[in-house]
């Protein structure tokens, strides 16, 4: 257990990190994380080897899939995300707009772009995070890049596309 | 975009803004971007996108970590909150991706391939009889839905395990009926339901070895399962391929099998 607990605990701060980016809500973030090591440490006999790490971002990953899921059933009209051009000026516009860029993306492009870049996940491990081929990981990066892309450069988001 | 005849494509663009490439091809791939500015930009613009990211994100992993995340305290929750419910199970699901070939079975990525586990084994079987039976009009059952008690004890005696058939009318599910199959390890029972529209979904059930596993979900272009084991049986529960629809099947069933009575989602 000691092991199993130490190893989970090392990678608070970067489940931290991860859930802020992914909620953009510091409350929600720590909650979602507070979720997450809880149904670790209690699933420790469900582990079924692998990297803990890759484990403990599945976990998170789903736990948010489930709140926003939850969340649209009970506001079937939630307001449409922010989708002004960006600030032109301004200390914090720059920081700003990454997080409203990051806003409109759909879930499972936030979530391979924000495993990459700001996790360092290999294409494999976000494969097995999200549960889905590494092809589909490139495409869902791709896609979140040209609409992060398109949201900086001030134009009209591009039409969300279901996949 | 990329040309057709380029000899970088695009995918190897953003592999090669994350350091997915070999070392050769990345020093290839460097040296065709200062040759073509356009692209050139399209990666300095991608790796603008990730500075901002981190830029904003990346500092919260150095914030001390708050008090509540003290492993004493969180053990602590996971007794109080106690049980294995269906919600902890499903967000620990390990979820297999599989690609489905020719448009015919199911194959498995690579090492998985090469060594068929206990899941892979019982959930093709499970899929297969699925997808068998469930085009069945006439003859999908050997015992109707009507004739439950009889078969709880005839599937009962010959898996050698005391089964219990969910009812599933809580979810708008119809038992049709069951039948007994052969699976990986012995007798296997396969019982049917059918929803409002006619949309069916099977539950597959057998002794297991291990005492009990992760849920896992398997998930091809029209058909999925999810699977676990519980108390030394095996469950696939099989169905059309919306994942939502399925899992809400699943942990129906997961709470009526359980045994321990202890399960809360």
């Amino acid at each position: 257990m000691a092991t199993f607990g130490k190893q989970v605990e090392t990678t608070i701060p970067a489940l931290r990190r991860y859930a802020r980016a992914l909620t953009r809500d510091s409350d929600i973030a720590d909650d979602l994380v507070q979720d997450t090591l809880v149904r670790a440490l209690r699933s420790e006999h469900l582990f079924h080897g692998g990297e803990i790490r890759s484990w403990l971002y599945t976990i998170l990953t789903n736990l948010n899939r489930n709140r926003l899921r939850s969340l649209s059933r009970r506001a079937l009209h939630s307001p449409l995300e922010d989708n002004d051009a960006p600030d032109l000026a301004g200390p914090e516009a720059g920081s700003r707009d990454i997080e409203r860029a990051l806003a409109t993306l759909v879930e499972d492009q936030r979530n391979a772009l924000l495993l990459v870049v700001l996790e360092g996940l290999s294409y494999r491990e976000v494969a097995e995070v999200q549960g889905v081929p590494i092809g589909t990981v490139m495409s869902r990066l791709a896609r979140a890049r040209v609409q992060i892309k398109s949201f900086l450069d001030g134009e009209r988001p591009a039409l969300r596309r279901v996949k | 975009m990329i040309d057709r005849d380029s000899p970088v494509t695009e995918e190897e663009l953003h592999a090669f803004v994350d350091g997915e490439l070999p070392a050769d091809r990345q020093e290839a791939v460097a040296a065709w971007l200062s040759a073509h500015p356009e692209q050139a930009a399209l990666v300095a613009a991608w790796r603008a996108q990730a500075e901002s990211i981190r830029a904003r994100y990346g500092a919260v992993a150095q914030e001390p970590v708050p008090d509540r995340f003290t492993l004493d305290r969180l053990m602590r929750q996971g007794r109080a909150s106690g049980g294995r419910s269906w919600a902890a199970l499903a967000a620990a699901a390990a979820v297999v991706a599989f690609l489905v070939g020719g448009g015919t079975g199911w194959v498995a990525r690579g090492a998985t391939a090469a060594a068929p586990n206990g899941f892979d084994a019982f959930t093709a079987d499970a899929l297969d009889a699925y997808k068998l039976y469930v085009v069945e009009v006439r003859h999908p059952v050997e015992v109707p839905g009507s004739e439950r008690p009889h078969m709880t004890q005839w599937l009962s005696k010959r898996l050698g395990a005391e089964l219990r058939i969910p009812d599933l009318q809580s979810i708008g599910l119809k038992l049709v009926g069951g039948r007994l199959l052969p699976g990986p390890t012995g007798a296997a029972a396969f019982y049917m339901y059918e929803g409002p529209s006619g949309e069916r979904f099977t539950i597959y059930c057998a002794k297991a070895v291990s005492p009990e596993t992760a849920l896992r979900f398997k998930e091809g272009q029209r058909v999925a399962a999810f699977y676990w084991v519980d108390d030394k049986v095996a469950y696939a529960v099989s169905g059309p391929a919306d994942r939502d629809q399925l899992e809400k099947v699943a942990k129906t069933v997961y709470e009526q099998v359980d045994r321990s009575g202890a399960k809360r989602s």
